[in-house]
Protein backbone atom coordinates (compact mmCIF):
# COMPACT_ATOMS: atom_id res chain seq x y z
CA UNK A 1 0.00 0.00 0.00
CA UNK A 2 2.63 2.73 -1.25
CA UNK A 3 1.08 6.25 -0.79
CA UNK A 4 1.34 6.52 -5.00
CA UNK A 5 -0.70 3.49 -5.63
CA UNK A 6 -3.42 4.37 -3.59
CA UNK A 7 -3.60 7.81 -4.98
CA UNK A 8 -4.29 6.48 -8.51
CA UNK A 9 -7.27 4.15 -7.50
CA UNK A 10 -9.00 7.86 -6.26
CA UNK A 11 -10.40 5.87 -3.86
CA UNK A 12 -12.24 3.43 -5.31
CA UNK A 13 -10.60 0.30 -4.33
CA UNK A 14 -13.03 -0.94 -1.52
CA UNK A 15 -16.02 -2.01 -3.56
CA UNK A 16 -16.80 -5.59 -2.03
CA UNK A 17 -15.40 -8.21 -4.57
CA UNK A 18 -17.25 -10.89 -3.05
CA UNK A 19 -21.43 -10.04 -3.11
CA UNK A 20 -22.09 -13.24 -1.48
CA UNK A 21 -20.61 -12.61 1.88
CA UNK A 22 -22.79 -10.92 4.39
CA UNK A 23 -20.11 -9.10 5.72
CA UNK A 24 -18.89 -7.83 2.81
CA UNK A 25 -21.87 -7.11 1.62
CA UNK A 26 -22.57 -4.92 4.66
CA UNK A 27 -19.59 -3.22 4.15
CA UNK A 28 -20.63 -2.64 0.24
CA UNK A 29 -24.05 -1.11 1.22
CA UNK A 30 -21.86 1.23 4.08
CA UNK A 31 -19.62 2.33 1.09
CA UNK A 32 -22.52 2.97 -1.19
CA UNK A 33 -23.88 5.16 1.79
CA UNK A 34 -20.95 7.02 2.19
CA UNK A 35 -20.36 7.71 -1.26
CA UNK A 36 -23.78 8.92 -1.99
CA UNK A 37 -24.09 10.76 1.25
CA UNK A 38 -21.14 12.38 0.03
CA UNK A 39 -22.18 13.06 -3.20
CA UNK A 40 -25.50 14.71 -2.27
CA UNK A 41 -23.19 17.44 0.06
CA UNK A 42 -20.79 17.53 -2.84
CA UNK A 43 -23.42 18.22 -5.22
CA UNK A 44 -25.39 20.67 -3.75
CA UNK A 45 -22.54 22.55 -2.72
CA UNK A 46 -21.43 22.93 -6.28
CA UNK A 47 -25.33 24.18 -7.03
CA UNK A 48 -24.99 26.62 -4.65
CA UNK A 49 -21.75 28.18 -5.73
CA UNK A 50 -22.82 27.72 -9.15
CA UNK A 51 -25.51 30.30 -8.28
CA UNK A 52 -23.75 32.52 -6.26
CA UNK A 53 -21.16 32.95 -8.72
CA UNK A 54 -23.62 33.68 -11.80
CA UNK A 55 -25.37 36.00 -9.21
CA UNK A 56 -22.19 38.07 -8.50
CA UNK A 57 -20.42 37.84 -11.84
CA UNK A 58 -23.12 36.69 -14.48
CA UNK A 59 -23.52 34.19 -16.72
CA UNK A 60 -20.72 35.35 -19.44
CA UNK A 61 -18.19 32.97 -18.16
CA UNK A 62 -18.06 29.46 -16.18
CA UNK A 63 -16.67 30.78 -12.47
CA UNK A 64 -18.79 29.05 -10.52
CA UNK A 65 -17.72 25.44 -12.15
CA UNK A 66 -13.84 26.52 -12.28
CA UNK A 67 -13.96 27.37 -8.75
CA UNK A 68 -15.56 24.33 -7.68
CA UNK A 69 -13.60 22.16 -9.52
CA UNK A 70 -9.88 24.21 -7.98
CA UNK A 71 -11.19 23.49 -4.55
CA UNK A 72 -12.33 20.19 -5.14
CA UNK A 73 -9.02 19.07 -6.88
CA UNK A 74 -7.14 21.10 -3.80
CA UNK A 75 -9.29 19.25 -1.07
CA UNK A 76 -8.43 15.79 -2.48
CA UNK A 77 -4.87 16.23 -3.03
CA UNK A 78 -4.68 17.75 0.70
CA UNK A 79 -6.86 14.73 2.05
CA UNK A 80 -5.04 11.93 0.52
CA UNK A 81 -2.20 12.80 1.67
CA UNK A 82 -2.76 14.32 5.20
CA UNK A 83 -4.89 10.63 5.86
CA UNK A 84 -2.60 8.11 3.51
CA UNK A 85 0.07 5.90 5.11
CA UNK A 86 2.46 8.48 5.92
CA UNK A 87 -0.41 10.85 7.37
CA UNK A 88 -0.95 12.86 10.59
CA UNK A 89 -4.58 12.00 10.87
CA UNK A 90 -6.13 8.67 10.55
CA UNK A 91 -8.88 7.81 8.23
CA UNK A 92 -10.69 4.96 7.33
CA UNK A 93 -11.67 3.70 4.44
CA UNK A 94 -15.24 5.00 4.94
CA UNK A 95 -14.24 8.04 5.72
CA UNK A 96 -12.03 8.50 3.13
CA UNK A 97 -14.58 7.05 0.53
CA UNK A 98 -17.20 9.80 1.95
CA UNK A 99 -14.88 12.85 1.32
CA UNK A 100 -12.74 12.14 -1.85
CA UNK A 101 -15.03 9.60 -4.27
CA UNK A 102 -18.19 11.02 -2.79
CA UNK A 103 -17.89 15.01 -1.75
CA UNK A 104 -15.06 15.97 -3.75
CA UNK A 105 -16.65 13.29 -6.94
CA UNK A 106 -20.11 15.68 -6.48
CA UNK A 107 -18.48 19.08 -5.88
CA UNK A 108 -16.27 18.69 -8.62
CA UNK A 109 -17.73 17.87 -12.40
CA UNK A 110 -16.04 17.40 -15.90
CA UNK A 111 -19.64 17.15 -17.76
CA UNK A 112 -20.83 20.72 -16.91
CA UNK A 113 -16.72 21.72 -17.78
CA UNK A 114 -17.41 20.40 -20.86
CA UNK A 115 -20.72 21.78 -21.76
CA UNK A 116 -20.08 25.19 -20.84
CA UNK A 117 -17.08 25.23 -23.15
CA UNK A 118 -19.31 23.87 -25.86
CA UNK A 119 -21.37 26.51 -25.70
CA UNK A 120 -19.40 29.24 -25.12
CA UNK A 121 -17.42 27.98 -28.50
CA UNK A 122 -20.48 27.79 -30.29
CA UNK A 123 -21.77 30.89 -29.31
CA UNK A 124 -18.77 32.19 -31.08
CA UNK A 125 -16.83 32.93 -27.81
CA UNK A 126 -13.84 30.74 -29.00
CA UNK A 127 -11.21 32.58 -27.51
CA UNK A 128 -13.34 32.11 -23.93
CA UNK A 129 -13.63 29.35 -24.55
CA UNK A 130 -9.81 27.65 -25.38
CA UNK A 131 -9.17 29.93 -22.26
CA UNK A 132 -11.66 27.94 -20.24
CA UNK A 133 -10.11 24.78 -21.42
CA UNK A 134 -6.37 25.91 -20.93
CA UNK A 135 -6.92 27.99 -17.33
CA UNK A 136 -9.43 25.38 -15.62
CA UNK A 137 -6.68 22.34 -16.30
CA UNK A 138 -3.65 24.37 -15.24
CA UNK A 139 -5.56 25.54 -11.89
CA UNK A 140 -6.85 22.07 -11.29
CA UNK A 141 -3.44 20.43 -11.48
CA UNK A 142 -1.83 23.24 -9.51
CA UNK A 143 -4.51 22.63 -6.94
CA UNK A 144 -4.31 18.95 -6.22
CA UNK A 145 -0.57 19.38 -6.30
CA UNK A 146 -0.49 22.45 -3.81
CA UNK A 147 -3.23 20.38 -1.49
CA UNK A 148 -0.28 17.56 -1.62
CA UNK A 149 2.32 20.13 -1.09
CA UNK A 150 0.28 21.70 2.36
CA UNK A 151 -0.21 17.83 3.63
CA UNK A 152 3.06 17.06 3.17
CA UNK A 153 4.72 19.64 4.70
CA UNK A 154 2.08 19.36 7.79
CA UNK A 155 3.21 15.59 8.43
CA UNK A 156 6.50 16.28 8.45
CA UNK A 157 5.82 19.32 11.14
CA UNK A 158 4.01 17.05 13.34
CA UNK A 159 5.40 14.04 12.76
CA UNK A 160 9.28 14.63 13.30
CA UNK A 161 8.80 13.73 16.99
CA UNK A 162 7.09 10.05 16.05
CA UNK B 1 -35.31 24.32 -1.66
CA UNK B 2 -37.13 22.19 -4.25
CA UNK B 3 -34.79 22.00 -6.60
CA UNK B 4 -31.95 21.84 -3.97
CA UNK B 5 -33.73 18.63 -3.21
CA UNK B 6 -33.64 17.01 -6.61
CA UNK B 7 -30.33 18.02 -6.97
CA UNK B 8 -29.50 16.01 -3.96
CA UNK B 9 -31.03 13.03 -5.27
CA UNK B 10 -29.68 13.12 -9.04
CA UNK B 11 -26.07 13.86 -7.24
CA UNK B 12 -26.25 10.68 -4.72
CA UNK B 13 -27.73 8.31 -8.25
CA UNK B 14 -24.86 9.93 -10.01
CA UNK B 15 -21.88 9.53 -7.33
CA UNK B 16 -23.31 5.71 -6.97
CA UNK B 17 -23.13 4.94 -10.52
CA UNK B 18 -19.30 6.79 -10.74
CA UNK B 19 -17.96 4.69 -8.20
CA UNK B 20 -19.26 1.55 -9.37
CA UNK B 21 -18.48 2.45 -13.01
CA UNK B 22 -14.78 3.74 -12.02
CA UNK B 23 -14.16 0.71 -9.79
CA UNK B 24 -15.27 -2.01 -12.10
CA UNK B 25 -13.65 -0.64 -14.81
CA UNK B 26 -10.38 0.04 -12.97
CA UNK B 27 -10.72 -3.82 -11.49
CA UNK B 28 -10.70 -4.75 -15.12
CA UNK B 29 -8.11 -3.14 -17.25
CA UNK B 30 -6.21 -2.60 -14.30
CA UNK B 31 -4.93 0.51 -12.60
CA UNK B 32 -1.34 1.24 -14.40
CA UNK B 33 -3.70 4.00 -15.84
CA UNK B 34 -7.00 5.94 -15.16
CA UNK B 35 -9.00 4.11 -17.77
CA UNK B 36 -12.27 4.43 -15.15
CA UNK B 37 -12.50 7.49 -14.54
CA UNK B 38 -11.64 8.39 -18.03
CA UNK B 39 -14.87 6.25 -18.97
CA UNK B 40 -17.37 7.95 -16.37
CA UNK B 41 -15.92 11.61 -17.45
CA UNK B 42 -16.37 11.34 -21.42
CA UNK B 43 -19.77 8.61 -21.04
CA UNK B 44 -21.13 11.37 -18.51
CA UNK B 45 -20.02 14.23 -21.31
CA UNK B 46 -21.45 12.40 -24.22
CA UNK B 47 -24.88 12.22 -21.92
CA UNK B 48 -24.96 15.95 -21.10
CA UNK B 49 -24.79 16.95 -24.40
CA UNK B 50 -28.00 14.59 -25.64
CA UNK B 51 -29.61 16.22 -22.17
CA UNK B 52 -28.13 19.80 -22.83
CA UNK B 53 -30.28 19.48 -26.15
CA UNK B 54 -33.18 17.72 -25.66
CA UNK B 55 -34.02 20.00 -22.21
CA UNK B 56 -34.37 23.90 -22.16
CA UNK B 57 -32.55 24.70 -18.82
CA UNK B 58 -35.54 28.09 -18.70
CA UNK B 59 -38.17 26.13 -19.51
CA UNK B 60 -37.90 22.76 -16.82
CA UNK B 61 -35.97 24.04 -14.21
CA UNK B 62 -36.40 20.27 -12.24
CA UNK B 63 -35.44 18.20 -15.11
CA UNK B 64 -32.15 20.27 -15.29
CA UNK B 65 -31.51 20.46 -11.59
CA UNK B 66 -31.67 16.36 -11.32
CA UNK B 67 -30.72 15.21 -14.29
CA UNK B 68 -27.36 18.04 -15.35
CA UNK B 69 -26.33 19.44 -12.03
CA UNK B 70 -27.51 16.37 -9.62
CA UNK B 71 -26.95 13.63 -11.61
CA UNK B 72 -24.26 14.32 -14.22
CA UNK B 73 -22.87 16.53 -12.15
CA UNK B 74 -22.03 14.52 -9.37
CA UNK B 75 -21.36 11.70 -11.86
CA UNK B 76 -18.30 13.02 -13.58
CA UNK B 77 -15.25 13.92 -11.07
CA UNK B 78 -12.06 16.59 -11.84
CA UNK B 79 -10.85 15.61 -8.24
CA UNK B 80 -9.83 12.05 -8.98
CA UNK B 81 -8.88 12.75 -12.49
CA UNK B 82 -6.49 15.59 -10.64
CA UNK B 83 -5.38 12.97 -8.30
CA UNK B 84 -4.98 10.49 -10.65
CA UNK B 85 -2.46 13.04 -12.58
CA UNK B 86 -0.36 13.73 -9.81
CA UNK B 87 -0.12 9.93 -8.85
CA UNK B 88 1.46 9.68 -12.36
CA UNK B 89 3.41 12.37 -12.52
CA UNK B 90 4.76 11.83 -8.62
CA UNK B 91 5.73 8.65 -10.30
CA UNK B 92 7.37 9.94 -12.80
CA UNK B 93 5.26 8.44 -15.94
CA UNK B 94 5.20 12.06 -17.58
CA UNK B 95 4.29 10.19 -20.75
CA UNK B 96 0.80 8.66 -18.93
CA UNK B 97 0.05 11.88 -16.81
CA UNK B 98 0.01 14.00 -20.34
CA UNK B 99 -1.46 11.34 -21.71
CA UNK B 100 -4.30 11.29 -18.84
CA UNK B 101 -4.72 14.91 -19.29
CA UNK B 102 -4.88 15.26 -23.19
CA UNK B 103 -6.98 12.52 -23.49
CA UNK B 104 -9.71 13.37 -21.00
CA UNK B 105 -9.91 16.93 -22.33
CA UNK B 106 -9.96 15.99 -25.72
CA UNK B 107 -11.98 13.30 -25.68
CA UNK B 108 -15.02 14.71 -22.95
CA UNK B 109 -14.75 18.18 -25.77
CA UNK B 110 -15.69 15.01 -28.68
CA UNK B 111 -18.15 13.33 -26.19
CA UNK B 112 -20.21 16.40 -25.55
CA UNK B 113 -19.91 17.67 -28.87
CA UNK B 114 -21.07 14.24 -30.32
CA UNK B 115 -24.02 13.92 -27.96
CA UNK B 116 -25.25 17.82 -28.37
CA UNK B 117 -25.33 16.47 -32.44
CA UNK B 118 -27.00 13.16 -31.51
CA UNK B 119 -29.71 14.84 -28.97
CA UNK B 120 -30.35 17.19 -32.09
CA UNK B 121 -30.76 14.20 -34.31
CA UNK B 122 -32.58 11.65 -32.15
CA UNK B 123 -34.87 14.92 -30.38
CA UNK B 124 -34.76 17.62 -32.19
CA UNK B 125 -35.71 19.60 -29.94
CA UNK B 126 -35.10 23.28 -27.92
CA UNK B 127 -31.15 24.09 -27.49
CA UNK B 128 -30.63 25.76 -24.19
Amino acid sequence: MSSPRRLRSGGADVAAAHPGDRRKTNEMIRTYAAVAAGGMIGGVTRALVSLASTALWGGGFPFGTLLVNIAGSFLIGFYATVTGPEGRVFAGPLQRQFFMAGFCGGLTTFSAFSLETLLLAQGGKFMAAGLNVVISVMAWLAAVWLGHIFAMRLNRLRGSGQ
Amino acid sequence: MYHLLLVCLGGAIGAMARFFLSGFVARRVGETFPWGTMVVNVSGAFAIGVVAHAVAREGTPAIWALAVTGCLGCYTTVSSFSLQTLALAREGEWLRAGGNVLLSVVLSLGGVTLGFAAGSLLIGGGAP
